[in-house]
């Protein structure tokens, strides 16, 4: 799978050889690109469709696209959407049923024939690509549409050089090097892309864009520019004793506190690449009478999302709000193998009222009641 | 856990038809479904842990998690006992035999039933917590000599919500110690009053040092049913609850069941207390 790193470089330009290669060979090519101010994925068959020239300023709950000085055509890190748009899908069908002189039937759903590449996936994305793997592939149970589209991906990861004021990946240790899970792998310099060959298929796909080995200026330039990213992390939050620290103080005043603050609008779970949660609603087509099984994004910030026939499970913002935290940077550990959280800092950003993780984990930190 | 072990390719989501064959009302609001289905025990290795539960669905309501009622050695039907309680349990209340619905399933956690062998066993039943361990209680009974000195609790609210009263002297006869409580009693009730617990604390247990507990019924009951075996000097390692959780696709995926790090529908239901103590102090968890 993974083969001796082997630097070559291509010119800008050559991007759009490789976008046209991916299509050739039958997959959907998604990408970023600029959608209602924010830069989003979405099918990309032109490079002309890249936020070139673009950057993104984030902050607790606030997100601007600004003007570069430069011409750069990755020069931005994430924004509201991540890669588990594709891989687990907001709305897909499960099962079908329909009925029969034998009574009801119960029909798997066909199997898609979709394959994507994804152009653009920074180290935090890798690394969440990672932990949801293990959620959907690593147990008794594999969920198959994540299955099927993880398996049929091409990969083109591109590394950051630069870090928003939001970015904690360092604390979290998933970047912001793209160090493996690639086909590929890009560093952008003013000149072209610095490119790193994953895989074997990477390389024959390379092979479209007339790519040639990188000379020693271009690999250090590329390497300054992965550098810069590390030089701009500002943020960090102490990780390694996270689990013990929450289950420890589970009846902590600081979740009254958030809870008073928090909206439990969802916008932290829906921008967060590594949230699972998911309901199943029945939809049923009124003329056949067959019923589709539906499974779709849900949030355990949503008010029933736990809620049993007896009553609410968390009927406090607060529960709430603590569940998330808890779960993200606590039990995870123990379900899965590794922390739930790969520091992208989407949450903070896209949280309306600000609210920061990392400050309230300081928070719990600084005060632990007994 | 199945016979039928999930390999990779097999989905959880795979449903197989069930034709519910007969009916069978127990107390007020509450009836008892036999179902067969070919389908799902096509090779004949189909098998349930007592504890372990059925996901049933009827297509245009909705699916729901219901614990397997019946015998374990007779697999090929699965006996369901269910309140209404909402849209999926008021559906099928309305249902007919012959009619069909579909079936995922087992899934979940049992009974430590290979733990329990040779030790005494006391277990404590409340409301339609029975329903779940009447599977374990057909395996004692069924087994009498595997198992060590077994006393089965059952508490209600009144004599005439008792489920499956008419089974109780049968398991007596098969040598198990079984004592009825009520918290309101009818005027020709001539038995104990008051909550399960007080006499789980009278108990005359032989050696508690070498006595299980098993739990099942309303949250708070199965709490202090637990505090009250651990007074006893019955070791946390040896107490057993069974978790209700919001349950959606009984396989650990969708997150609704959650409660600390437990997946109550893939590590539960049943769980071991010392494993989930911390979680039991913390309310809304």
């Amino acid at each position: 799978m993974a083969q001796p790193a082997s630097t070559q470089f291509f010119e800008k330009q050559s991007l759009q050889l490789l976008i046209d290669e991916l299509r050739r060979r039958g997959y959907e090519v998604v990408g970023p690109a600029i959608d209602q101010e924010a830069i989003v994925y979405a099918e990309v068959t032109s490079v002309a469709q890249l936020p070139q020239g673009w950057t993104d300023e984030q902050s607790p709950g606030s997100y601007r696209l600004k003007r570069r000085e430069d011409d750069a055509w990755f020069g931005f890190v994430v924004g509201p959407h991540s890669w588990k748009k594709y891989l687990f899908p907001p709305r897909t069908t499960m099962l079908s049923a329909q009925q029969t002189e034998r009574g009801w039937e119960f029909l798997p759903p066909p199997v898609s024939a979709k394959k994507y590449a994804f152009l653009g996936v920074r180290a935090c994305e890798l690394a969440a690509m990672k932990v949801q793997d293990r959620v959907f592939l690593g147990g008794p149970y594999q969920d198959p549409v994540y299955r099927e589209r993880r398996e049929s991906l091409f990969l083109i990861a591109v590394n950051c050089t630069q870090a928003a004021s939001t970015c904690f990946c360092t604390s979290m240790k998933t970047g912001p090097r793209c160090e493996a899970g690639f086909d590929l792998g890009l560093t952008e310099i003013a000149t072209g892309f610095v490119v790193e060959v994953g895989t074997e298929f990477g390389a024959t796909v390379l092979a479209a864009c007339a790519a040639r080995p990188a000379t020693a200026d271009e690999e250090r330039r590329a390497a300054a520019g992965r550098q810069q990213a590390v030089d701009q992390i500002t943020r960090q939050m102490p990780a390694d004793d996270l689990p013990q620290l929450l289950l420890e103080n589970l009846n902590h005043p600081r979740w009254q506190d958030v809870g008073e603050r928090c909206l439990s609008c969802t916008n932290c779970t829906l921008v967060c690449p590594t949230c699972f949660c998911s309901s199943v609603t029945d939809v049923r087509d009124l003329n056949t009478g067959a019923v589709e099984r539906e499974r779709t994004w849900d949030s355990c910030f949503n008010p029933d999302f736990g809620d049993l026939a007896s009553g609410p499970v968390r009927p406090q913002i607060s529960d709430r709000y603590r569940q998330w935290l808890t779960h993200k940077l606590g039990t995870w550990h123990e379900q899965f193998g590794t922390s739930g959280c790969v520091g992208c800092g989407r949450c903070i950003t896209w949280c309306p009222v600000g609210i920061d993780i990392t400050e309230e984990v300081a928070a719990i930190r600084e005060t632990t009641a007994t | 856990m199945t016979a039928t072990a999930p390999t990779i390719a097999a989905s959880p989501w795979t449903t197989h038809t069930a034709r519910i064959t007969e009916i069978i009302p127990e107390i007020e609001g509450v009836a008892t479904y036999r179902l067969q289905s070919p389908a799902a025990n096509s090779d004949g290795r189909y098998r349930f842990q007592p504890g372990q539960f059925n996901m049933l669905y009827l297509p245009g309501v909705g699916e729901a998690a219901f614990s397997m009622s019946g015998n374990p050695e007779r697999p090929s039907e699965w006996i369901h006992t269910v309140r209404v309680a909402g849209n999926v349990t008021r559906t099928l209340a309305g249902l007919q035999e012959g009619d069909t619905l579909g079936v995922r399933g087992p899934f979940g956690s049992g009974w430590p039933v290979n733990h329990l062998s040779g030790l005494d066993l006391v277990i404590v039943a409340g409301g339609l917590g029975l329903a779940p361990l009447r599977p374990l209680i057909y395996q004692i009974v069924q087994n009498r000599n595997r198992f060590g000195e077994t006393w089965l609790i059952v508490g209600a609210r009144t004599p005439d919500v008792l489920l499956y009263s008419s089974e109780f002297d049968a398991w007596r006869q098969a040598g198990m110690d079984v004592q009825i409580t009520v918290d309101r009693p009818s005027n020709s009730w001539m038995g104990n009053i008051g909550v399960v617990t007080a006499v789980l604390d009278r108990l005359a247990l032989a050696d508690a040092s070498r006595t299980q507990l098993v739990a099942c019924g309303p949250e708070v009951m199965m709490k202090y049913a637990a505090l009250s075996g651990l007074r006893r000097g019955i070791s946390a390692d040896r107490i057993w609850v069974s978790m209700e959780r919001n349950m959606q696709c009984a396989v650990g995926l969708c997150g609704h069941c959650q409660w600390g790090a437990a997946f109550v529908c893939k590590d539960g239901p049943v769980l071991r207390y010392d494993r989930i103590q911390p979680y039991f102090a913390v309310e809304s968890l």
